[in-house]
């Protein structure tokens, strides 16, 4: 069955006929080509297809794309603005935040997800943010610098 | 081109890939788009850990709308492997393992795929399964490969027709015999240690899993699009296996989503490719599920170990006696020089006279063990580590002064026969433990400095202790002798180059190092480059053998910097004969070619294509550049089969140090990390930052496996194929602080000195962890996992204080 949703996704509207049984990620990648949320494992557990729904990080393998009549979607595509790259972007360059570049993505949307609702967070509150972003590379270190990096500096831990 | 760096080898230049991955822009397998004609394929299982196959129905399956074809053993029964072929692509007339392939579906939805696949009727005769890799090892187990004699095998592997053994590497040195080191050595010792440690499996765990794409064309051309780290190997595997000429196959491989040695080799890619052989005109596209993932491609293998080491009063090492079983899994076509190189590196980095060492590859009836970051050393590093502590111990000698005392130096003559190659080991544990406030054994706590970090001064809170481990490690590139790279230069008008490399970039920093290679061979700014390997493609990319063993920064690096320096050389004569000079007095510098006898100059660009003008109009010179190399090793020789006796069993060796801070919860059994610092030597760092994230990953790598293992219950069905129940480390999870330090001893055929870095930053961290663990409890864990369940069950070995009744 399908459903007709219409939603924004990186500031255009969009009005497209979905599966029932299709995911936000599903409906991303391979309807709409827009491939920078990861399949890493389709269960919630791996962050790779995070992306911002309505203001939260979310696990877009985990929403049923019929629900979301309505709904504001953040993806990677739509981080940089004028042929500039978003801050986060500049600084995980710079960190060398990256490796593989396969958790790279949805560590972004749930990076800015956090600093979106709080501007300057502690280390912990940026490592419980990327808690559900899993990457096997990097050890993690560079892309809580990258971060802290963006906020400018952290309260006290 | 704003900023222009020159001489980049060296410096922390900024990464090649980073652009496109911050951007999304970077494409994966996953990402490539087929068109309509796509079909999408699932593979059926054994849900039995052996069995014979007594029948297939894939009636069922293919009476399914949308079902294209169902492929199963029957269609192709010939032999695939790297080193011993001993696979059928699809099971042919047994399985060996829960999660074997056995059919494959082909059909117009990855749903109906999924449908027809459970369609596909099997028919066993269950067999008695083999899981522990010792007791298979012994005479009388049930043989799981009753062919193994018949298998074509390299020259430089032994299997023992008749028994589970895929391969036995014998090392004997010194006063030994196939009994063991000689009862004179042992008296001499004053101190021995016996023990076993062991392993489980684990998963590579890359957040991409494993996805292939394969096409047949009618005319007998096979392209495949695979996540892979050796699309050249799987070339040369799929011509073997399938009768194909190896100019009929094209591997496209793009970014890799992480491999870690999991995408060596070859896995579903073969399956893929007799799918869409079944359906040809259709690209066929198998993803793997994260539960496949885990079960049903290739895995890190289990091991049972173990030592008796002597050394004397001074703590000199007298004596080594090690057997190794490497649980290989069900297929040992890669495992088999798993096991060799722990063979020929079974005594860790030292020197030790008299060494009897047995490394087996076993098979059991788990998944397929094979590559994967370290290969081998961090099994066995895991007792060997915790054994010399054992022993410093016993002589009352401080760990890393023993460890000091005994560890390779250059030109040491090491257990194989071989001459060591320059390293500097003490360096690297000078750096640790200073980095990590080591203090000798019997120095009191409260001795040390004021200015040691903030944290040595305090006392653990209630409930916690801490303690420190130290832990050093060596491993050579473990490869045939002769795994070969090459590479072309090639100028544009404006004198951009583009370097093309058959090696992958898996996350390493592989493409970067190339574009700094090149540009400092060629006195070109760094910012002129371009890497032209996404993605690598067989067809176009000069040939790499594969990305593994640490080897591209050295091999593929020698490979670019001798292309390099060809596009160069045919520059210099060009203008040498415009100026009427002489090459040797030319140089580039910046991108301009100079002449230190006249001073002239002659920027490259337009030159590098067009040529050089004659004067008055009187013809050109030169013409479009491109350069060519190649590397190959060409010294290593082979080894006596009873002894592991050579001139040169490996190319060279990485070697390096690590020690951790740990606090253990006493009440819960929860270890935390708090601190990790490395050193490694890396005889160039061709880009320290890079480098240091190399360091960094690979000690949470090396710590998140200290904690993982794949379980299984009393059948071999897997228990734990998720990441809920298969936990790898967290960003809560990662110590919070993580120190690295270079050390740069030149390596001899090296370039720029440059030695691999990519697997040794986690053969150390499980038995430093667990030296620490030690130090904090009193309390030695030879098994890994280190689960907070094990650890509180021998804190608390009458059981938990329970603050309220049990119901009766």
């Amino acid at each position: 069955m399908h459903h007709e949703i219409t939603l924004t996704i990186n500031g255009e509207p969009y009005t497209i006929a979905v599966q029932s049984h299709h995911t936000l990620l599903k409906v991303l990648r391979e309807q709409l080509g827009i491939t920078s949320p990861k399949v890493g494992c389709e269960n919630g557990e791996c962050g790779a297809c995070t992306v911002i729904l309505n203001g939260l990080a979310v696990n877009s393998c985990q929403v049923l794309a019929a629900e979301l009549d309505g709904a504001t979607i953040e993806t990677v595509e739509g981080l940089s603005k004028d042929g500039n790259l978003h801050p986060l972007q500049t600084a995980f360059i710079k960190h060398n935040a990256v490796q593989c570049g396969f958790c790279t993505p949805g560590m972004l949307m749930s990076a800015k997800a956090l600093l979106d609702h709080n501007p300057h967070p502690t280390e912990d509150e940026i490592r419980h943010a990327l808690v559900g972003n899993l990457c096997r590379c990097t050890g993690y270190t560079r892309i809580v610098a990258a971060i802290q990096d963006v906020a400018g500096g952290t309260k006290d831990d | 081109m704003t900023s222009q760096t020159s001489n980049p080898v060296g410096k922390s230049v900024p990464r090649v890939d980073a652009f496109e991955k911050v951007t999304g822009a970077a494409k994966y397998v996953d990402d490539m788009a087929f068109g309509p004609g796509l079909l999408h394929g699932k593979i059926v299982h054994s849900p039995v850990a052996h069995a014979l196959i007594k029948k297939i129905d894939t009636s069922k399956a293919l009476a399914l709308p949308g079902v294209k074809a169902v492929v199963t053993g029957q269609d192709n029964p010939t032999h695939l492997g790297l080193y011993l072929k001993d696979r059928f692509i699809f099971a042919y007339d047994r399985v060996r393992y829960v999660g074997e392939s056995v059919a494959g579906v082909v059909a117009v939805s990855e749903e109906i795929a999924e449908a027809a696949a459970n369609l596909v009727e099997v028919e066993y005769e269950l067999l008695e399964p083999v899981f522990d890799p010792y007791a298979g090892a012994q005479p009388g187990a049930p043989l799981i490969h009753p062919n193994l004699g018949k298998y074509e095998v390299v020259n430089f592997i032994f299997p023992e027709p008749g028994t589970n053994i895929s391969e036995h590497f014998k090392l004997r040195k010194g006063d030994v015999s196939d009994a063991g080191v000689s009862d004179a050595v042992w008296a001499q010792c004053a101190a021995i240690v016996e023990d076993t440690y062991t392993l489980p499996q684990i998963q590579h765990a890359p957040i991409e899993t494993h996805v292939a794409v394969a096409r047949w064309d009618l005319d007998g051309q096979l392209t495949l699009w695979a996540a892979s780290q050796s699309p050249f190997a799987q070339r040369d595997l799929l011509s073997n296996s399938l009768g194909v000429p190896h100019g009929n196959i094209r591997v496209i491989s793009p970014y890799v989503g992480g491999g870690f040695g999991g995408k060596a080799g070859i896995s579903i890619e073969a399956n893929v490719a007799l799918m869409a052989q079944a359906v040809k005109g259709h690209p066929v596209k198998v993803r793997m599920t994260r539960e496949e993932e885990f079960i049903a491609t290739n895995v890190r293998q289990s091991l049972v170990a173990t030592y008796k080491i002597g050394c004397d009063a001074d703590g000199n090492l007298l004596a080594m006696e090690l057997a190794y079983y490497f649980g290989g899994g069900a297929y040992n076509d890669y495992g088999v020089n798993i096991a060799r190189a722990a063979g020929y590196s079974c005594t860790g980095p030292y020197d030790v006279p008299n060494v009897k060492g047995d490394s087996y590859c076993v098979y059991t009836n788990h998944p397929i063990g094979s590559a994967m970051r370290g290969f081998g050393m961090p099994e066995i590093h895991w007792g060997l580590e915790q054994v010399m502590d054992k022993l410093a111990e016993k002589i009352g000698m401080d760990a890393a002064d023993f460890k000091r005392r005994n560890c390779v130096r250059t030109g040491d003559t090491i257990l194989t026969g071989m001459t060591m190659p320059q390293v500097d080991l003490i360096t690297c544990i000078d750096k640790v433990t200073q980095a990590i406030g080591w203090f000798r054994r019997g120095e009191a706590f409260q001795t040390l400095s004021q200015d040691a970090p903030k944290r040595d001064q305090e006392m653990p809170r209630p409930g916690k202790v801490r303690g420190k481990g130290l832990a050093i490690m060596w491993k050579a590139p473990a490869m045939p002798p002769n795994p070969g790279s090459s590479a072309i230069v090639r100028f544009n008008e404006d004198a951009t180059v583009n370097v093309y490399v058959g090696g992958q970039e898996i996350g390493q920093g592989a493409f970067t190092v190339m574009a700094q290679m090149a540009a400092e061979a060629l006195g070109v700014p760094y910012e002129w480059v371009r890497v032209s390997a996404n993605p690598v493609d067989t067809k176009y990319s000069p040939y790499e053998w594969q990305t593994v063993a640490s080897r591209l920064t050295w091999s593929m690096g020698n490979a670019v910097k001798a292309a390099a320096e060809d596009a160069r050389g045919k520059i210099l004569d060009i203008v040498a004969q415009y100026w009427d000079e002489d090459p040797a007095d030319l140089d580039i510098k910046n991108g301009v070619v100079v002449s230190y006898k006249s001073e002239r100059e002659q920027p490259l660009q337009k030159m590098v294509v067009y040529g050089l003008p004659n004067d008055n109009f009187e013809g050109w010179q030169g013409g479009p550049i491109v350069g060519s190399g190649k590397f190959m090793p060409t010294y290593v020789t082979g080894l006596d089969p009873e002894t592991g006796q050579g001139a040169r069993a490996v190319v060279h060796y990485t070697v390096g140090a690590q020690a951790v801070e740990v606090e253990v919860d006493t009440e819960t059994g929860q270890l935390d990390v708090l601190k990790v610092a490395s050193a490694y030597d890396v005889g160039k760092a061709i880009n320290p930052d890079l480098v240091m994230t190399q360091i960094e990953g690979g000690a949470v790598h090396g710590m998140s496996s200290a904690f993982e293992g794949l379980r299984f219950d009393a059948q071999g069905k897997p228990l734990n194929g998720s990441f809920v129940d298969y936990k790898i480390a967290t960003a809560l999870d990662a110590p919070r602080e993580i120190h690295g330090d270079i050390v740069e001893t030149p390596l001899e055929d090296g370039p720029w000195g440059a030695r691999g870095v990519g697997e040794h930053v986690m053969v150390p961290t499980a038995p430093a962890i667990a030296n620490a663990l030690y130090a904090a409890t009193g309390i030695r864990f030879n098994d890994l996992p280190l689960s907070a369940e094990k650890i509180f069950m021998a804190l608390h070995p009458e059981g938990p204080e329970l603050s309220c009744e049990l119901p009766r």
